[in-house]
């Protein structure tokens, strides 16, 4: 499932594609958002320790983490209704820390929506620019166009109670986007719609961000939003941000175990450096037939105890055995799970271990498919795996 | 279900809905023998009695009906004359506008007073506001009539009140508070102040602080943020709490007495001594007919208010 959201990421988004090399691959580039070690402490607990980051002009950057990880603290903190206890928020070239929120050119839209239940869709949009004093007139129209890229025109005179979830979720957006903010907050902002609306509006969003060409940080704490709709994605943990990169690096070139874990299914394998060469390295570990054997090197001292990932997907199963003993292992299937477009495996190994494979349903069922209690054999590349140090 | 058949044992859906609409009377039929039993049928007694003409009787006014046991005929006999006379006369309409007047002054003060409090309490913590809560109903503990002389005590002469500011040096004479309006402002606001938090406390307690947080963000200062989005949202607390307030007010009967001075001019007093001190029991009704009738007005104009607000 993650790998064919991330397919779609590489071939819809148009910064990757349209571009030679985007922004935040460049060494020099001058970064939109600058967030300079920045804590922020409630009492005894720290929220968020010591983050720094920089974020690019029209990247969509996501914020991934679990709940209590600090990704909504930096993002209050951006939108200014918290404070930094100490470190720099500077935004376009201005030290925005200690800014208030109706002062920063900067626009949420949040979680709840937060529509104003006792105005029209139109008066909620309008909130911000009549109290920016603008001319009625100009109010109007700015109201009418972004309603209607929002395919929200017909409803302007409606009340927030009277709309759909999903209507809820694009004034809101209309709301912060009317405004032309210079950084466009977003808090789950798919987190209340159902699969397929969500599905629809991440396409939406992509698209908005083209078009406006304003710089989106997004919070979640769904990897599969944050793959497809992310440039980048910094992956938060206990208030630190762990790895920083592209989608597709986050999920194949995880920096360590919690990013590893966190980020899709992944089975991993405890063992001991045995090799490690500049462009091989070979690893012993009790749960495979063979050594493990990676296509690059790990750089660490011999002997030394890692942890290797392969994800379900990269693992082949198979009722024989494959003609290499290296990177291979057996077991028996203890679970079987038909999803549709692939199925679910777990298998339990000589050693006790269980570890997960997926097989895309490629074929309709011709042979006979592997079930409960079957004997397999299950095999990867040397490309296939990761080390994880940390 | 569009063609239910008759003949099986289960109900249809039309029995089903009258059976739900059989237990729906049910359950209002208590409060409605209630409100019938305890205002209804008063009502009409005292709306028969305001009819009929004062007279030193058991009781003391003349009856509706007439009955002449030779002819075999009832006369009804029924005045105005005690409608009439509220109106001729300046004494009264003053005692309705002047009762008016201190119910809405003490109803506006109520409400600024109130409104903070209640603000604070909806956004103070859970265990706070349980201990806050009960402040603000412990009053309630005690008899309201020895509230009232409580604070007789506290704004006499030579009571707390002026002894404090004496001693702080604001003032080199006792103020004269007690027997004057202020007197029964302050009685007024300090004995209603829970009824307007405690429904003010209901409607910001229900209100997404995040909405506040929209506001700012979307570039209103804190106090626009107010005006624009919590005071439209306190609306139906603002409206009930002040309801509690006004009505009860208008009639005050105690808080004038004790703690008003002799010019305190309020229709409770004057149904009083209408009724105990002049015994004009008809006179009296129409007095409090029409108070009723006064009081109607408010009411319907905020409930209207509070049907837009929702």
């Amino acid at each position: 499932m993650l790998t064919g959201a991330f397919m779609s990421v590489s071939s819809v988004s148009p910064i990757v594609t349209s571009q030679s090399m985007p922004t935040w691959r460049q060494k020099d580039a001058e970064p939109f958002v600058r967030i300079e070690q920045i804590n922020k402490a409630f009492g005894d607990f720290t929220a968020v320790n010591n983050v720094s980051l920089d974020i690019y002009k029209n990247e969509l950057f996501c914020l991934l983490g679990g709940s209590g990880s600090g990704k909504s603290t930096l993002l209050r903190m951006l939108a200014g209704f918290e404070s930094p206890t100490s470190g720099r928020i500077i935004i376009d070239g201005v030290d925005m820390s200690h800014v208030p929120p109706w002062e920063r050119p900067v626009n949420m839209m949040f979680q709840s929506y937060a529509l104003f239940p006792h105005l029209t869709v139109e008066a909620n949009v309008a909130f911000g620019l009549k109290r920016e004093g603008l001319p009625s007139r100009e109010v109007k129209q700015r109201v009418e166009d972004i309603l209607d890229m929002v395919q929200l025109g017909h409803l302007a005179r409606r009340k927030p109670h009277m709309l759909s979830g999903g209507q809820r979720q694009r004034v809101a957006l209309a709301r912060s986007l009317v405004k032309r903010p210079k950084l466009l907050l977003l808090d789950e902002p798919l987190g209340a719609l159902d699969k397929k609306l969500r599905e629809e509006t991440q396409f939406e969003l992509m698209r908005l961000q083209d078009e406006l060409g304003i710089t989106f940080v997004v919070v979640t704490h769904d990897q599969e939003e944050a793959m497809t709709l992310a440039t980048r994605i910094g992956v938060m943990n206990n208030g630190v941000i762990v790895q920083t990169a592209e989608p597709h690096e986050v999920y194949e070139y995880p920096s360590n175990r919690f990013v590893a874990e966190f980020i899709g299914n992944v089975n991993l394998f405890n063992g001991i450096v045995v090799s490690d060469e500049r462009d091989s390295a070979a690893i012993q570990c009790d749960d495979t037939n063979g050594l493990i054997y990676l296509d690059h090197g790990i750089s660490c001292a011999p002997n030394q105890v890692v942890n290797v990932a392969i994800r379900p997907e990269k693992m082949r199963i198979a009722r024989e055995a494959s003609s290499a003993e290296n990177n291979s292992a057996e077991g028996v299937i203890t679970e079987v799970a038909y999803m549709g477009s692939q199925s679910i495996f777990k298998v339990r190994l000589l050693s006790g271990k269980e570890v997960r494979i997926t097989q895309p349903n490629s074929h309709r069922d011709t042979g006979e498919r592997l079930t409960w209690d079957d004997h397999v054999y299950l095999s990867w590349d040397a490309d296939s795996s990761v080390v994880l140090t940390s | 279900m569009i063609n239910a058949p008759t003949n099986t044992t289960q109900p249809t859906l039309l029995q089903r809905l009258q059976a739900i609409r059989l237990g729906r009377w049910f359950v209002i039929l208590i409060p409605m023998l209630w409100l019938a039993a305890f205002f209804f049928i008063p009502f009409l007694v005292v709306f028969k009695i305001s009819l009929s003409e004062a007279m030193i009787a058991v009781p003391p006014y003349s009856p509706l009906l007439e009955w002449d046991p030779s002819s075999a005929y009832a006369t009804l006999k029924i005045t105005f004359g005690n409608y009439l006379f509220l109106f001729e006369s300046r004494f009264y309409l003053d005692a309705y506008l002047s009762s008016l007047r201190i119910a809405a002054v003490s109803t506006f003060f109520t409400l600024i007073i109130g409104f903070p409090i209640a603000y604070l309490i909806a956004r103070s913590g859970p265990t706070a506001r349980t201990i806050l809560l009960s402040l603000v109903i412990l009053p309630f503990w005690t008899s309201f009539l020895l509230r009232v002389y409580a604070w007789m005590s506290l704004l006499k002469k030579n009571g707390l009140v002026n002894d404090t500011l004496m001693s702080l040096g604001l003032i080199d004479q006792p103020l004269q508070i007690l027997q004057t309006d202020v007197a029964v402002y302050i009685g007024i606001v300090y004995t209603y102040l829970p009824f307007m938090i405690l429904p003010l406390y209901t409607t910001l307690e229900k209100m997404d602080m995040s909405l506040i947080e929209a506001a700012k963000d979307l570039g209103a200062k804190p106090w626009k943020a107010f005006c624009f989005v919590t005071l439209p949202l306190a609306k139906p607390g603002i409206i009930a709490g002040c309801l509690l307030v006004f009505i009860p007010a208008v009639g005050e009967f105690v808080i004038p007495s004790l703690l008003g001075g002799s010019d305190t001019l309020m229709i409770g007093r004057v149904l009083w001594d209408e009724f105990f001190l002049n015994r004009d029991w008809p006179l009296a009704s129409a007095v409090a007919i029409i108070m009723l009738i006064v009081l109607v007005g408010p009411i319907m104009f905020m409930r209207n208010g509070n049907k837009e607000a929702l």
